[in-house]
């Protein structure tokens, strides 16, 4: 496969798994405060702006309105990795690189861009919950024609690991900003990853913090959990790799994952609750280097050659 | 909205220029063409509002599905006329053999051009036209193609005149577009006007991107026995990049850009994710004049350096084949008839449209006293940019026009204007006649030339219009070659020469036959677990009754 279309996969994976969970986030916390009369709205919405890593757009913290954050999150070009532009950008790689997916899967992400955009504005056409609702539903229809029209290929692999790197990141995002302030509604959390009736089904029982954490980072069958999602890139990368010497596999990323999955696969499940100002910033971080390892492995791999014109017009090559 | 089944009663013949347009489906008012009547019956049988609402359903999925085209920084969905054109299958078919014989002259025309130049010794053609065209490119020359194809795909523009016959309008051999959109706008057809295919036997073309795979193994260096093809775009942003996506798609091979090749040791290798691997078929829809900075355009970023001379030592076929130029040009085109005589000895089944040499005075003065009937274009322009049509352009227009050709007689052709012949277009919530030409695609695989059935049709939008170009606000039209009663069905598929036959559907007798008496599903679908056990679900109602809730399970 072509290391440009490797890359645009993996990011047309990212985008999608971006804007599906900031719309699963934004949902259930506007539902949040429309619930329940909370002590204070500016605080919540600043919090959830710096864990997503986006510039607040008021400068009185004070008087941040939820409109203001949704805005921002979701409906703001000017904001990279608002929902739209994470569509805008899914579809524009998907454009260049469309020979290279199957027809449907471009059909679905043309469809989602030409429907955001049909009404002029995004903003003004769809109410907030309206949007939440498409952009769900058309990650799902995504998603569902990934894994129902693309052989387990190269192609498929690497839109998995990008899906799956960018599903650990929102989630360790979004724990560490509900475990940094005072104790968080710990069933507005697990909604946001559609985890809470799974999370009854598993536990039959109302959740408190250390389990909800629990079954978010470390549950083995639950397909947004940390471990899930690790688990799943890992496994791809070891099928784009498949050869390990004597001293284990040589490919960076798949180390660094390993590794990763690895503490949290054997961790002390009792110290989870204590080791998660540390365990939270460290899966961000892996995450990204990870994503940087996969970069350097197959999207650059390939020797640089430098071409010089000589005087005479005689080419000359050097490899470097 | 008009009434139904009068929507052809308004139509009126076109007359440019006080011309009679050949109508592609009237004789005259009311009295269709052979071969157009059950055409014109159901177009009768609907209303404007019918039209209207399979345009807008068209339009939906053409932008669903990407198929758009940009027009003045805009995308729109890609314009496809609602009503077919019609061409019978004796016309068909002595067009398909004009087309072949011309392909044929031109590809040992261009052998020889980057060759011996046998034409030029034996004072055919002078050799100045060659040396002097833009497209004659020194560093094409004394490279064999491996299967000795240099036009691996044409696409021959024709427009049929007021005798009713066809004229070649130009010929195309470097990267002549458009195929992708025949294929789209006949699976487009199929959805909006399923009742249409019904009442005709239409030829497929979804056979192309086969054709066209098999073409560019075929031109494989010599030694690869599993040669690896790519397509090559200059990008996203280029106005065909769906054609080249939609090409590397049906032939499931990689799209590259010009970033994606390198070149060393005098390969080229494209850069996968799994390291390095060797190209070696480029069918390139890039120019020659991008190609290869280090030949060619220096300061272009959508080429690969190194191109050619991978391409000289005979590591890389390119297709179309570099330099091909230098035969498409307008004003090579003037010697083609004599080309065919020349190299083949047959006489050109297919006519030029009069055009006049501006290099030879008489001819100049002559057409330079006749400006105003005649139309002008640049000789190394395309998609319609440049042209002068006499008898629309202004006084202004004609006199810098004249300063020009004097200056650059070269430079410009004159050409007899052609009354384009029209049809019934679906325009402003009404069917009009509109000027069309048609663009049909050959494919050389070196063992023959097989053409595509029916080609590109292009409609001028605007009324009276003869500029047929999508760049130019034109739309386009599906092209239905209407099989013949006699033929096809008996003729087997040849190879090269033959044409798509229905080779999918099983012989009479073969083994795909199911035997009779056999049901058609094995075994029938599996039921699930029964729903709920009847007796369970009648005391579950009593039970509920009996709480005095007053409904059934079911009802709610």
């Amino acid at each position: 496969m072509l290391s440009r279309i490797a890359e645009s996969l993996f990011w047309i994976g990212r985008y999608v798994e971006r804007a599906e969970d900031t719309a699963r986030i934004l949902d259930v916390h506007v539902h949040h405060l429309l619930e329940t009369q909370v002590e204070s709205e500016a605080e919540l919405c600043a919090r959830l702006l710096a864990v997503m890593g986006v510039k607040a757009p008021e400068a009185d913290p004070e008087r941040l309105t939820s409109q203001q954050v949704v805005d921002r999150l979701a409906f703001d070009v000017g904001n990279p990795s608002s929902i739209v532009s994470s569509l805008v950008a899914a579809r524009a790689n998907a454009r260049g690189v469309s020979e290279a997916i199957s027809s449907e899967l471009w059909e679905a992400l043309n469809v989602t861009y030409n429907t955001i955009f049909a009404e002029g504005t995004p903003s003004t056409a769809f109410s907030a919950y309206s949007f939440f609702r498409f952009v769900k539903e058309r990650a799902a229809v995504i998603s569902g024609l990934i894994d129902s029209t693309m052989s387990r290929d190269d192609a498929w692999r690497f839109m998995v690991v990008g899906r799956s790197l960018e599903r650990v990141d929102m989630l360790a995002r979004l724990l560490a900003a509900a475990t940094s302030g005072p104790e968080p509604d710990w069933v507005v959390l697990l909604r946001s990853f559609s985890a809470h009736e799974a999370f009854l089904r598993t536990y039959r029982r109302e959740p408190e913090g250390a389990l909800a954490a629990q079954f978010l980072l470390l549950d083995r069958l639950f397909p947004r959990s940390a471990f899930f999602s690790l688990r799943a890139a890992e496994d791809c990368l070891a099928e784009l790799d498949p050869i390990s010497g004597r001293l284990g596999p040589s490919d960076e990323g798949r180390r660094v994952l390993g590794r990763l999955r690895t503490t949290l696969e054997f961790i002390q499940v009792s110290e989870l609750m204590f080791e998660l100002p540390e365990l939270l910033p460290d899966l961000q971080r892996q995450c990204a280097a990870a994503s940087m390892a996969v970069a350097t492995r197959y999207f650059r791999k390939t020797n640089v050659v430098e071409w010089t014109m000589e005087r005479e017009g005689v080419e000359g090559v050097s490899s470097r | 909205m008009r009434r139904m089944g009068d929507l052809l009663d308004g139509y009126s013949l076109a007359h440019p220029y006080g011309r009679n347009a050949w109508d592609e489906m009237f004789e005259d008012r009311g009295s269709p063409r052979p071969g157009t009547k059950a055409l014109c019956d159901i177009l009768q049988s609907l209303s404007g509002a019918e039209l209207e609402s399979r345009a807008s359903a068209r339009d939906r999925m053409f932008r669903d599905r990407g198929i758009t085209f940009q027009l003045s920084g805009e995308e729109r969905p890609f314009p496809l006329d609602l009503i077919p054109r019609l061409i019978v299958d004796e016309e068909w078919q002595e067009l398909e053999r004009g087309i072949v014989q011309r392909v044929k002259a031109l590809e040992a025309l261009l052998a020889d051009v980057y060759g011996a130049g046998r034409i030029f010794s034996d004072g055919v053609i002078p050799r100045r036209l060659v040396t002097s065209s833009e497209h004659f490119h020194r560093a094409a020359w004394g490279i064999e193609p491996p299967n000795g194809v240099r036009v691996h795909v044409a696409g021959i523009d024709v427009v049929r005149g007021e005798d009713g016959h066809f004229y070649v309008l130009e010929d195309n051999l470097r990267c002549p577009s458009g195929v992708s959109y025949v294929i789209e706008n006949r699976r487009m057809m199929a959805r909006i006007f399923p009742e249409l295919f019904a009442s005709h036997r239409v030829t497929a073309v979804d056979g192309y991107p086969a054709k066209l795979l098999e073409a560019l193994r075929a031109a494989a260096p010599p030694g690869v026995a599993d040669p690896t093809v790519v397509v090559m775009t200059p990008g996203v942003y280029n106005s065909a990049f769906f054609e080249h996506s939609f090409l590397a798609r049906q032939m499931g091979v990689e799209l590259v850009e010009g970033r994606d090749l390198l070149c060393h040791s005098g390969r080229v290798y494209m850069r996968t994710s799994d390291g390095e691997r060797e190209v070696h078929v480029i069918y390139r829809r890039v120019d020659d004049e991008f190609l290869d900075p280090l030949h060619f355009r220096s300061d272009s970023l959508v080429g690969c350096p190194g191109l050619i001379n991978v391409a000289r030592s005979g590591n890389v076929t390119l297709a179309n084949a570099v330099g091909n130029g230098v035969a498409d040009d307008k004003l090579t085109y003037t010697y083609v008839p004599e080309a065919i005589r020349y190299y083949l000895g047959e006489e050109p089944i297919l006519r030029n449209v009069a055009t006049y040499r501006l290099e030879d005075p008489e001819q100049l003065a002559y057409t330079l006293a006749r400006m105003d009937e005649l139309v002008f274009k640049p000789v190394s322009g395309s998609g319609g940019y440049g042209i002068v049509i006499g008898p629309e352009a202004t006084d202004e227009q004609l006199a810098s026009l004249r300063q020009n050709l004097t200056v650059n007689p070269r430079g410009w052709i004159a050409q007899e204007l052609v009354a384009l012949s029209t049809a019934p277009t679906w325009v402003d919530n009404r069917i009009a006649p509109r000027h069309l030409d048609l663009r049909p695609f050959a494919i050389n695989d070196g063992n023959g030339i097989w053409v595509l059935p029916g080609g590109l049709t292009r409609v001028a939008l605007p009324e009276g219009g003869l500029v047929v170009n999508s760049s130019q606000g034109g739309g386009s039209k599906d092209t239905w070659v209407i099989a013949g009663s006699s033929r096809r069905k008996a003729k087997a598929p040849t190879g090269g020469h033959g044409r798509e036959v229905a080779s999918n559907a099983p012989a009479p007798g073969s083994s795909l036959r199911r035997p009779s008496g056999l049901p058609v599903g094995v075994f029938d679908p599996e039921p699930g677990p029964s729903w709920e056990d009847p007796d369970r679900l009648h005391q579950q109602e009593r039970q509920q009754q009996q709480a005095g809730h007053g409904q059934g399970p079911l009802s709610c």
